[in-house]
């Protein structure tokens, strides 16, 4: 009877949890659809959701028209080598801070936090004039830079509170068993420290993957990623949502697809030390 | 435990970002700070000259800049709003045993990987448009008179497209948060016979509110700088109705490239930035502390 | 650093040695479908200059503008060529930021005179032709045919704008989502500010008087404000105050509009079957007028300029020449048929009997664009050039601002006159900041 009783539940409870995560999910659906009609069709009133011809022409125009490819390559190679890069500046930073704090770390951590709020539509014209000087405007290694520093807060935020979970009894009990600092950083933080490195990395390819003020303003074709991809798509004169919509699946499936499969690992570590 | 020698370790591990950081603060706000008390317009080159405090004067005088304000603080405080009722509840929700939770939690996810400004142009053209969209024709289908949202609820709209992207955070942070609370704790609560907003209100609430600080504190810092959004819907109209901090600035510096009032308006948001962040951590800095 | 120079030095001179071969030209652009046909051709181009290659960034016209203008002002150096528009170049050349296109010019092959003289006056700067003209337009009417018929109404090839008020509320169906008349609402300087910028010249209004005192005082800022208002109010879609466009063509495609006056680059979108349920009811008709002697049509030419930062100049006009020429129209039309070919630019093209056949708008094209007169807008005497703008720096923010205010007017949260007033300050004082009453 309990068991009937609680199987019903589970059906009401996962019909409802169903409902809720299609209307969440609707947009991108409604835009993976479109991408696959006419023009003309994307349009009508009463849209079609399923049935109408399917056709495969849009794809074919934004491969006609645009080098999706490095485009693509431009976004994989900025996103990962800034957050490869912050990561290699964040973890002594984060590592410090969470096992030598001082009165002083959360001030610090906070100063950080507060770097990102510089507005960047106040801030374009000295940075490309700086950029223009070095010469940095449509490289990779500008935007690079760029990218970086923008998410090196957060990054740091993020495993300053996963590192400070880290129980420092296993530390003192590693020490005990006469483990010197090498193997104690190897055999017994690394592990402990990898579930949220790896979230925060993919945190920040996500942020630096979607990033689309500056990946649009410093760069022009070398270096240009998948947010000026979208930028040739949107509201020219006549008719594109249907071509705007391939587009846009062309440009979020990746991280949407890599987001998916690393779904798990990005859970785990993405806390915020918001779980004690 | 903190020796003199592990200070100085920690400090050469901190250095390189806090260095980084500062030079990243520091070089464009000096440089803005100096081009603030220019009168300087990329447009007009050789008319530059030292204006004082003119720009800012004129930056704060300005008659929108008050509701440009207040406009912020409705923006960011209704997404926050949103997101965390929305994600308590889809966390409690997807904490339940489901039939296929994986995918579910996949689908809901799913928003967080979208691009700001293809969401915006998303919602605007395909869902929201009053004749051509989606909701239009729902609303038709219900013989409802289709609401005009750019027109008739403009950061309503604008709120609703912003939280559709934070949504998915607000409940992964959450849920994590909430799978961690002891299943003791709740049955022995259960036990005592309370019911479910009881057991909501006095065990699972206090428990979440870690995990909701840090939400409001991430968003707060995304969320004060929201651009591309209205940049795409209403480009910061009807009226001023959705004209923020950040797209004030955009509309009367950069728009113009008046440089001198750009960096005013910058170094403007900038502390009161700083104001709400101090703020936010007076008020929720405490849950933060182990 | 001398290490570097002679490095740079011998590069150089290894490209000097390979010639022209090394050449890369980055051609910033709009993307709107003429210049997306462009590059589809462009290997044309390419295959008869061996040397020079093309690098495309087409980006859509707010992010262009924005990213040219920083470039070109801090001189970024990051564009061989531009396309601008008519309000940029008269700003832009007079600060020398452009290379004259002298060569052009002088080129008898290029046969410059060609140009639409009220184009090419908008694009020319004391004497100097600082961008080629790669499409015009005009804005017109475009009407249903079939539905002026069924209301048994006659639209005349110059209607007046009492004419269209009246036929706009006569055909109003809103239970059947037919809306007598669709016109931007959407806030900017080249959203609703163009619209009611022009419209504002055929009610004899203007922006600045000689003393670039604004104008929104004015009895007739009044009446082309509150005529708008009330029109779009009784004859016009929901969501109106968010129509720019793009959204109106779609809406006018998709049948909901009876009239829609906009750029005549619509024609060729209204008028293909391939995308608009109503291609074979459309007619065309002038931009309305009250009488005044000016209508209330606009000009713009999206044009190819060289920023003089550049370093391959004579490259860069090699292929402003191409994609301007006679040849280049010629082009299009053998390739993709003469209604495809960019619009507004040539006389030769109106001349051409074979696109006069193919395009049906052709001369209610050409009678448009040739009814304005960018350095004589207004009924009144104005300081400044531009028909649906003013060509001053300060335009695009100030533009924009009032043109939140009117569209604040359109959704109803403000009235007529507190957005004229509203809109008065706003100028006055963005004005007084430039320097202009000193």
């Amino acid at each position: 009877m309990a068991r009937a009783i609680s199987t019903r539940r589970k059906i009401a409870i996962s019909a409802i949890a169903w409902l809720v995560a299609f209307l969440i999910f609707f947009p991108i659906l409604w835009t993976f659809l479109t991408s696959f009609k006419t023009e003309g069709t994307a349009i009508q009133i009463p849209p079609k959701f399923v049935f109408f011809e399917w056709t495969l022409e849009n794809y074919v125009t934004v491969q006609e028209r645009s080098n999706y490819f490095r485009h693509f390559s431009n976004s994989v190679i900025t996103a990962v080598g800034s957050t490869i890069i912050g990561l290699l500046i964040a973890i002594p930073a984060a590592w410090a801070m969470a096992f030598s704090p001082t009165k002083r770390t959360k001030d610090v951590l906070m100063w950080m936090l507060s770097t990102k709020m510089l507005p960047a539509v106040g801030v374009l014209v000295p940075i490309y004039l700086i950029f223009r000087d070095l010469r940095l405007l449509d490289t990779h290694i500008g935007l690079i830079a760029v990218l970086t520093m923008i998410n090196l807060p957060i990054i740091v935020w993020m495993l300053y509170t996963y590192f400070k979970e880290i129980p420092v009894d296993i530390l003192e009990a590693a020490r005990m068993d006469g483990a010197g600092l090498r193997q104690e950083i190897v055999h017994v933080l690394t592990p402990m420290a990898i579930p949220g490195i790896a979230s925060t990395l993919l945190l920040n390819i996500i942020l630096a993957w979607n990033e689309a003020f500056w990946t649009l303003n410093l760069t022009t074709t070398r270096a240009a990623p998948l947010t000026a991809f979208i930028a040739s798509y949107s509201s020219p004169e006549g008719l594109f949502w249907a071509k705007l919509s391939a587009a846009s699946t062309l440009a979020i499936a990746p991280i949407l697809i890599m987001g998916w499969f690393s779904q798990k690992q990005l859970v785990r570590g993405l806390t915020f030390g918001a779980v004690k | 435990m903190a020796t003199a020698q592990t200070q100085t370790a920690a400090r050469l591990m901190m250095a390189p970002a806090v260095v980084l950081l500062l030079g990243w603060m520091l070089i464009p706000l000096s440089l803005t700070l100096w081009f603030s008390f220019q009168r300087y317009n990329l447009l007009m080159p050789g008319q530059e000259f030292f204006t004082g405090f003119d720009n800012y004067r004129y930056f704060l005088s300005h008659p929108n800049f008050w509701s440009a304000l207040a406009n912020t603080l409705i923006l960011v405080g209704g997404v926050l709003t949103i997101t965390i009722i929305g994600g308590t509840l889809l966390a409690l929700l997807l904490d339940q045993p489901i039939f296929g939770q994986g995918i579910v939690r996949l689908l809901v996810i799913a928003p967080f990987f979208v691009m700001p400004t293809v969401s915006a142009l998303v919602w605007k053209n395909m869902l929201m448009h009053p004749v051509n969209g989606l909701f239009s024709w729902i609303a038709r289908v219900f013989v409802v008179q289709p609401i005009d949202w750019f027109a008739q609820a403009p950061m309503f709209s604008i709120i609703v497209i912003v939280a559709w992207q934070w949504l998915p955070f607000a409940t992964l942070i959450i849920l994590t948060a909430l799978q961690s609370l002891d299943e003791e704790q709740k049955e022995a609560a259960g036990m005592d016979g309370a019911g479910p907003f009881p057991l909501f209100f006095y065990i699972i609430l206090p428990h979440l509110a870690r995990a909701i600080t840090v939400v409001i504190l991430i968003q707060t810092i995304f969320l004060l700088s929201i651009f591309a959004e209205i940049l795409v819907t209403t480009n910061g109209g009807p009226g001023v109705a959705t004209t923020n901090l950040t797209f004030l600035i955009y509309m009367q510096s950069l728009l113009q490239f008046d440089v001198g009032l750009a960096s005013a308006g910058g170094i403007v948001a900038v502390i009161l930035a700083n104001i709400v962040a101090i703020f936010l951590l007076r008020i929720v800095g405490k849950n933060l502390e182990a | 650093m001398r290490l570097r120079s002679i490095a740079i030095g011998s590069c150089s001179l290894f490209a000097l040695a390979a010639g022209a071969q090394a050449q890369s030209l980055t051609i910033a652009t709009v993307n709107n479908g003429d210049m997306i046909r462009m590059q589809r051709l462009a290997h044309h181009f390419i295959d008869a200059n061996p040397g020079i290659s093309l690098e495309w960034v087409t980006l859509e016209e707010n992010v262009l503008r924005q990213r040219v203008t920083t470039d070109i002002a801090t001189r970024g150096g990051q564009y061989d060529v531009m396309t601008i528009g008519t309000y940029e170049v008269p700003i832009w050349g007079a600060q020398d930021w452009l290379v004259a296109l002298d060569g052009l010019v002088s080129d008898p092959a290029y046969d410059v005179d060609d140009l639409l003289p009220a184009i090419r006056g908008g694009l020319t700067v004391d004497g100097n032709l600082y961008a080629a003209p790669f499409y015009g337009e005009s804005s017109m009417v475009m009407y249903r045919t079939d539905l002026f018929e069924a209301a048994g109404i006659d639209m005349p090839e110059a209607p007046t704008w009492d004419f269209i008020a009246d036929a706009a509320r006569t055909i109003t169906d809103k239970d059947n989502e037919i809306y007598g008349i669709c016109l931007r609402g959407k806030a900017g300087w080249g959203e609703n500010m163009a619209f009611l910028t022009a419209t504002a010249n055929s009610f004899g209004a203007r922006w600045f008087d000689e003393n670039w005192e604004p104008q929104f005082d004015s009895e007739e800022w009044k009446n082309t404000l509150q005529f708008y208002v009330d029109l779009m109010n009784e004859a016009g879609p929901p969501g109106a105050s968010s129509n720019g466009f793009n959204e109106n063509l779609a809406l006018f495609q998709t049948g909901k509009c009876a009239m829609w006056i906009d750029a005549t680059v619509a024609a060729s979108f209204v008028t293909n079957p391939a995308e608009s349920q109503v291609a074979d009811s459309v007619g065309f008709a002038l931009a309305p007028d009250n009488g005044l002697g000016k209508r209330g049509n606009w000009l713009w030419a999206w044009s190819l300029a060289i920023p003089a930062g550049t370093q391959q100049a004579e490259a860069a006009e090699k292929f402003v020449g191409w994609a301007t020429s006679k040849e280049y129209l010629a082009l299009v039309a053998a390739e993709e048929g003469w209604a495809n070919v960019p619009p507004g630019t040539r006389l030769s093209l109106y001349e051409n009997p074979e696109y006069l056949s193919a395009a049906p708008f052709a001369e209610m094209t050409l009678g448009s664009i040739e009814a304005t007169d960018p350095t004589n807008p207004a009924v009144d005497p104005v300081p400044y050039v531009g028909v649906q703008f003013v060509a001053i720096p300060e335009f695009q923010g100030i533009g924009t601002a009032v043109g939140q205010t009117f569209s604040a007017a359109l959704a109803g949260q403000i009235s007529v006159d507190q957005a004229l007033e509203t809109a008065q300050q706003q100028t006055r004082s963005e004005m007084e900041r430039g320097g202009y009453y000193r």
